[in-house]
C-alpha cells in the first residue's frame, strides 16, 4: 500500500476503534489511539500474513503485550479480513467472543495478553522456537512505556539479546503517559534508549505517528544481524481527537454523545484532506 | 436501604481515615485511582508511593519497609496484587512474618468488561494455603471499614479482597460488631446453613428470604474471614442444621468452599454443596450478566440449597434404614 493508502486506512481504524468504544462504553481509548498507526502498517503492510488462513506457517508473529489496546487490534483484524468486521459492534458485549482484551479464541490473535509485562517474554519464546526450527519467520512485540516498569520486561531484554533473537522486533508505544500521569513522574523510563541499547539491543527512534517513518522503520527491522530490535514510536496518547490527546484520564475515558460525532466529524475532514492531497 | 457502595470506594475512605497512624503508608502501581488508594494519597502524599506497573517490585519495597516498623498497604486489581506476587508475598511478607497488608480490588467476575485477564477467581485460594496469611473479603461498604480497621490492628500479613461493583449495605446494624475470624450470623435458620462471602452475602439473604416463604428455614453465615476461618461456627451449623452450601464470587476449588468443606470433614461430616464459579475463566459482560451466567444470584443459591436439602433427607433415610 501507498503511504496515502495507509494512512487512509489508519483512520478507518482510528473511526471504527471509537465507535466500539463508544458503543460498548468501555475499553483504553487514548492507548487504542497512539498505536493505531503502528498496528495499521504492521497488518497493512509490514508482516507477512495470510487472512484466509490465520495459522499459516509462513507468517510473521504478533504480540499486544499492551492488550488493553485490543480495540485498534481488533479494527484492523476485521479489516483485514480475519474475521466479519460486522462482529466488531458487540466488543465487550455479553456473550461476544470479543472480551476486552485479546484472546486466542480470535482468528489471528496469538496470545492472550492483558496482564502487562508478559508479551515480550512470549515474543523470546516464539522468536527461539523460529530460530530453533531454522524458520524466518519475524515476531513482533507491541509494548507500552509504563509497562516498562515490569521486571519481567527487563527480563525478557536480557534473554533476547543474549540468544541473539534478531527475529525478534519489539516496539514501544511511547506515549508519556500511564494510568497515574507521565511516566517519567511515575517511574522514570529514561535514558531509555541507552537502557536498551545496555541490554544488547539495536534501538531506532521514530515518530511513531508518522505512517512514514513507521513503515520505513518496521521495514528496515531486524536492524542488526545477532541483535533484537527495538523501536522506540514516539506517539501522542489518544491522537487524532484533539480534546483527548496527551490527558492521562482519557486512557479509559469513553466520550459522550457530542464528542464522539464531533471526533467522527473530525475524521472525516481529515480522510477529505487526505484525498485532496 | 442506603446507597450502594463498592467495597473498593468504602476502603479508600477507611484507608485515609486510618491516615492518622503515622506508621501507615499506602503503595500502588499505577491504578490508585481503581483501587482508591488515592483518597489517602491525597491526605497523605508524603506517605503514599507510587511504583508504577511494577506490582512484585512494590511487594518487596513494601516487605524492606516493613522492617524499618512502617505498615505498608500495597494495592493492585487482586490479579496482579494476589496473583502475579504469589511468591513474593509467600517468602518476603509472610515466612518473615512482617506487618503488610496486601489488598486486591476488582476481584471476581463482577469486574465485569475487562475480561478473564482480569478477572481473579483464584486469590482467595493462593493466599489462604501461606502459612499464617489472614485472608478477608468484607460484603460491603461497612463491613469493609471494620476489615480495614481490624487488620490495620492485626501484627501480620494479611489478605484483605475487594470488588468493583456497588453493593447494598447489609451489616450497618446497631448490634453488628467485626471480629477477625469470626463469622457474622445474619439470619438465623434451622433447615440448612449458607456461608457467603462478599457480595454473595446479600445473594443469600435474599435466597434464605424467597426459602423462607416456602417454609424452609435457612441460617445465613457470613464468613468475612475465610482464614483463619470461623471452626465453631461451621461445626454449630454442621450439627444443628445438617447441610452447609457455601456461596462465593471464586472458583469453587480452593477458595471458602475448600476451607468450610475441610472443616466439615475433619469435625462433622454434613454434606457441603459450593456454588462459585466452576473451575472455568470468566468473560466479558457487565457484572450482573456474569454473576447471572454463572448462577452466583439468589436464584443459583436458592437451587444449590434445595440440591442440599435432597442430599440431606436422602441420607437421613439411609441412616433411618
Ligand atoms: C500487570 C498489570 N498491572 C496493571 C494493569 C492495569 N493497567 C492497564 S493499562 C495500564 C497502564 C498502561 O500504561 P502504558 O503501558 O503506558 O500503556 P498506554 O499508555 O499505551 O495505554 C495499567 C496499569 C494491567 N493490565 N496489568
Ligand atoms: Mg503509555
Amino acid at each position: 500500500m501507498t503511504i496515502q493508502a495507509l494512512k487512509q486506512q489508519a483512520l478507518e481504524v482510528r473511526k471504527t476503534l471509537l465507535s466500539m468504544i463508544y458503543q460498548a462504553k468501555t475499553g483504553h481509548t487514548g492507548g487504542a489511539l497512539s498505536s493505531t498507526d503502528l498496528i495499521t502498517a504492521l497488518y497493512f503492510e509490514v508482516m507477512h500474513i495470510d487472512p484466509s488462513n490465520p495459522k499459516w506457517e509462513g507468517r510473521d508473529y504478533f504480540i499486544l503485550s499492551k492488550g488493553h489496546s485490543v480495540e485498534g487490534y481488533l479494527s484492523a483484524l476485521a479489516k483485514r479480513g480475519f474475521f466479519d468486521e460486522s462482529l466488531l459492534s458487540t466488543f465487550c458485549q455479553y456473550k461476544s467472543p470479543l472480551i476486552g482484551h485479546p484472546n486466542n479464541k480470535i482468528p489471528g490473535i496469538e496470545m492472550n495478553t492483558g496482564a502487562l509485562g508478559h508479551g515480550l517474554s512470549i515474543s523470546v519464546g516464539m522468536a527461539i522456537g523460529l530460530k530453533k526450527d531454522k524458520k524466518p519467520n519475524r515476531v513482533f512485540t507491541l509494548m507500552g512505556d509504563g509497562e516498562l516498569a515490569e521486571g519481567s520486561v527487563w527480563e525478557a531484554a536480557m534473554a533476547a539479546s543474549h540468544y541473539k533473537l534478531d527475529n525478534l522486533i519489539a516496539i514501544v508505544d511511547r506515549n508519556h503517559l500511564q494510568i497515574s500521569g507521565s511516566t517519567e513522574d511515575v517511574m522514570g523510563l529514561e535514558p531509555l534508549r541507552e537502557r536498551w541499547e545496555s541490554f544488547g539491543w539495536q534501538v531506532e527512534e521514530i515518530d511513531g505517528n508518522s505512517m512514514l517513518e513507521v513503515v520505513n522503520a518496521l521495514k528496515a527491522a531486524p536492524f542488526k544481524e545477532h541483535k533484537p530490535s527495538l523501536i522506540i514510536a514516539n506517539t501522542t496518547k489518544g491522537k487524532g481527537v484533539k480534546e483527548m490527546e496527551d490527558i492521562p484520564s482519557w486512557h479509559h475515558g469513553v466520550p459522550n454523545q457530542h464528542l464522539y460525532e464531533q471526533a467522527m466529524l473530525d475524521f472525516e475532514s481529515m480522510e477529505k484532506e487526505l484525498q485532496n492531497v | 436501604m442506603t446507597e450502594k457502595i463498592a467495597t473498593r470506594h468504602a476502603y479508600g475512605q477507611a484507608l485515609a481515615e486510618l491516615g492518622k497512624n503515622e506508621n501507615i503508608l499506602a503503595l500502588d502501581a499505577d491504578v490508585s485511582t481503581c483501587t482508591m488508594s488515592c483518597d489517602f494519597g491525597r491526605e497523605y502524599p508524603h506517605r503514599f508511593i507510587n511504583v508504577g506497573i511494577a506490582e512484585a517490585n512494590m511487594v518487596g519495597i513494601a516487605a524492606g519497609l516493613s522492617t524499618l516498623g512502617y505498615i505498608p498497604f500495597v494495592h493492585s486489581f487482586a490479579m496482579f496484587s494476589a496473583g502475579r506476587c504469589f511468591e513474593q508475598i509467600r517468602n518476603s511478607l509472610a515466612y518473615p512474618k512482617l506487618n503488610v497488608k496486601v489488598v486486591g480490588t476488582h476481584a471476581g467476575l463482577s469486574v465485569g468488561e475487562d475480561g478473564a485477564t482480569h478477572q481473579c477467581l483464584e486469590d482467595i485460594g493462593i493466599m489462604r494455603t501461606i502459612p499464617g496469611m489472614i485472608v478477608v473479603h468484607p460484603c460491603d461498604g461497612y463491613e469493609t471499614k471494620k476489615a480495614v480497621e481490624a487488620i490495620a490492628l492485626h501484627k501480620g500479613p494479611c489478605y484483605l479482597r475487594l470488588g468493583r461493583a456497588a453493593l447494598d449495605i447489609v451489616t450497618g446494624k446497631d448490634d453488628y460488631s467485626f471480629e477477625l475470624g469470626k463469622a457474622v450470623t445474619m439470619k438465623d435458620g434451622s433447615d440448612a446453613t449458607i456461608i457467603a462471602v462478599g457480595m454473595m452475602v446479600q445473594a443469600a439473604l435474599k435466597a434464605a428470604e424467597t426459602l423462607e416463604e416456602d417454609g424452609i428455614s435457612v441460617r445465613v453465615l457470613n464468613m468475612h474471614t475465610i482464614k483463619p476461618i470461623d471452626t465453631e461456627a461451621i461445626i454449630k451449623a454442621a450439627k444443628e442444621t445438617g447441610v452447609i452450601i457455601t456461596a462465593e464470587e471464586h472458583n469453587i476449588i480452593g477458595g471458602l468452599g475448600s476451607a468450610v468443606t475441610e472443616t466439615v470433614t475433619e469435625f462433622f461430616p454434613v454434606p457441603v454443596f459450593r456454588l462459585g464459579s466452576n473451575d472455568t475463566f470468566g468473560q466479558s459482560g457487565n457484572a450482573e450478566q456474569l454473576m447471572d451466567f454463572y448462577g452466583l444470584t439468589d436464584l443459583g443459591v436458592i437451587e444449590m440449597v434445595k440440591k442440599g436439602l435432597r442430599s440431606k433427607n436422602y441420607l437421613k433415610d439411609v441412616n433411618n434404614k
